[in-house]
């Protein structure tokens, strides 16, 4: 149910990411000021924001979950969120090189982009941890689903509230105006921003479809095992366990 | 819902569980930081992130024993055999812990003064109080919510805190940066409007939302 397109998604994410790449190395024009290390932007600000979006869509499959009670949202939910932290991490670090090299240290708290992703961070990070403490399956979607949608309201507030508290020193990729970027460096980081968003689909329904047969399996075993007694129950996940 | 207030308030006088433990908590964090800052007296800025950070600390103690004894004594299933809004719960928990920072608060903060603070904070009372309350319903509103969640868990001592610090940090944010102009000599009490504004429309968001979600905590 989830395997559907998959292998249509899968070329366009390869052809995407491929081609984001060669237009970040060969056509895309250096920074006039941080020259060659500006092209990490191409990386970092994709990360970022398919990470936010990933988040936010964690918390509308958990609105789905709850209003229709479908674990298969539940399901949706947790990969969402999951492959989004893998991608939060990326986005960390990659910020992190980047503002190494444009300002000098490797940590700016003056910065409110990057303070405000690193607090969504902190809170997503405990998502995994809330799963894995309930041990009823029910309880754990209910109560996951309300995390993912309380969650997913504080990122905008967030990053308001961390907005206005510190100065405006970094750079507004996708403002009203649009930015001051070149048509060139505007085109590469489109490009780019497609390719990650792409990729973040393939990923979500191959770990969705994985998990899905993972289940199945588990539970073709089960039934196999129903006479002789050597069936072992799969170890504790966060994952949910059954749809 | 003023069933649930009224018994939990009882409780509270009989016991003396909570309140009495945030403030001996939020005491004794003052001495702590009046050592590990090296500081006699401490002023503006710096002031208003020991007061909230204490505060906060102390309110994350409450919202760790908010539920449980709900759960543990089977209040939750009395309550959902009882004819009523299971929303009432939440408003009245909600209630209950605003009460609790309220009373802390009103030990805690001339404790504040006597033992650490510089300048006099009652010429900017108002002003105080002002932030004072916004900030509390915040904390009341997502303390609530995440106490709901933690009671859930096996691990709720571990989880309580871990969910709430981050959830506050906008909290923490526009409630330090109201209060420190507060906090100086001759304040005059003027707050910066956004402050007031942000921490408002956290209450707002965060009192909606959790208004729509609480049901689903207590199905079972």
């Amino acid at each position: 149910m989830f395997a559907r397109g998959l292998k249509s998604l899968s070329i366009a994410s390869v052809v995407l990411i491929v081609g984001a790449f060669a237009l970040v190395f060969f056509y895309a024009p250096n920074d006039a000021d941080q020259g060659f290390v500006q092209k990490i932007f191409y990386l970092h600000v994709p990360l970022a924001i398919v990470a936010l979006c990933g988040f936010v869509a964690g918390g509308v499959f958990g609105i789905q979950f709850l209003r229709t009670g479908d674990r298969s949202h539940d399901l949706r939910s947790y990969v969402a969120i999951h492959i989004s932290l893998i991608l939060a991490v990326g986005a960390l670090i990659t910020g992190s090189i980047w503002a190494k090299a444009s300002w000098g240290h490797w940590w700016v708290w003056d910065e409110p982009t990057l303070v405000s992703f690193l607090i969504v961070f902190l809170l997503y990070a405990c998502y995994q941890p809330l799963r894995f403490a309930i041990e009823d399956p029910g309880r754990q979607a209910r109560t996951a689903a309300v995390f993912s949608i309380t969650a997913g309201a504080f990122v905008p507030l967030n990053f308001l509230a961390v907005r206005l508290a510190e100065s405006f020193t970094h750079p507004r990729v996708l403002s009203a105006t649009g930015g001051s970027m070149p048509g060139e460096m505007r085109l590469t980081f489109l490009v780019s921003l497609a390719g990650m968003a792409v990729m973040f689909v393939t990923l979500w329904k191959y770990e969705l479809t994985s998990k899905q047969a993972s289940m199945r399996l588990r539970a073709l075993k089960r039934r196999l095992a129903d006479e002789d007694d050597r069936w072992v129950p799969a170890g504790r996940s966060a994952a949910p366990q059954e749809l | 819902m003023a069933a649930v207030v009224r018994k939990d308030v009882l409780v509270e006088l009989r016991t003396g569980e909570m309140v009495p433990a945030m403030l001996l908590f939020s005491v004794s964090t003052f001495v702590l930081f009046h050592f590990a800052l090296d500081r006699r007296s401490v002023e503006g800025d710096l002031a208003a992130g020991v007061l909230w950070v204490t505060l906060l600390f102390a309110a994350v103690l409450g919202i760790v024993r908010l539920f449980v004894a709900e759960r543990e004594q089977g209040g939750f299933d009395g309550f959902l055999l009882a004819p009523v809004d299971r929303t009432a719960l939440f408003v009245a928990k909600a209630t209950v812990l605003f009460c609790f920072l309220a009373a802390v608060e009103l030990a805690a903060i001339p404790a504040f003064a006597i033992l650490l603070l510089g300048p006099s904070p009652w010429d900017a009372l108002p002003e105080l109080l002002v932030v004072l309350v916004l900030a509390d319903l915040g904390v009341a509103v997502v303390g609530t919510l995440v106490g709901a969640l933690g009671v859930q868990t096996r691990t709720r001592e571990l989880i309580v805190p871990i969910l709430a610090l981050p959830l506050m940090i906008p909290l923490v944010i526009a409630a330090a940066r109201a209060t420190s102009p507060l906090l100086v000599e001759g304040a005059t009490g003027g707050i910066e409007g956004r402050w007031l504004l942000v921490l408002g429309l956290y209450d707002l968001v965060f009192g909606l939302l959790a208004f729509a979600v609480f049901d689903f905590l207590l199905e079972d």
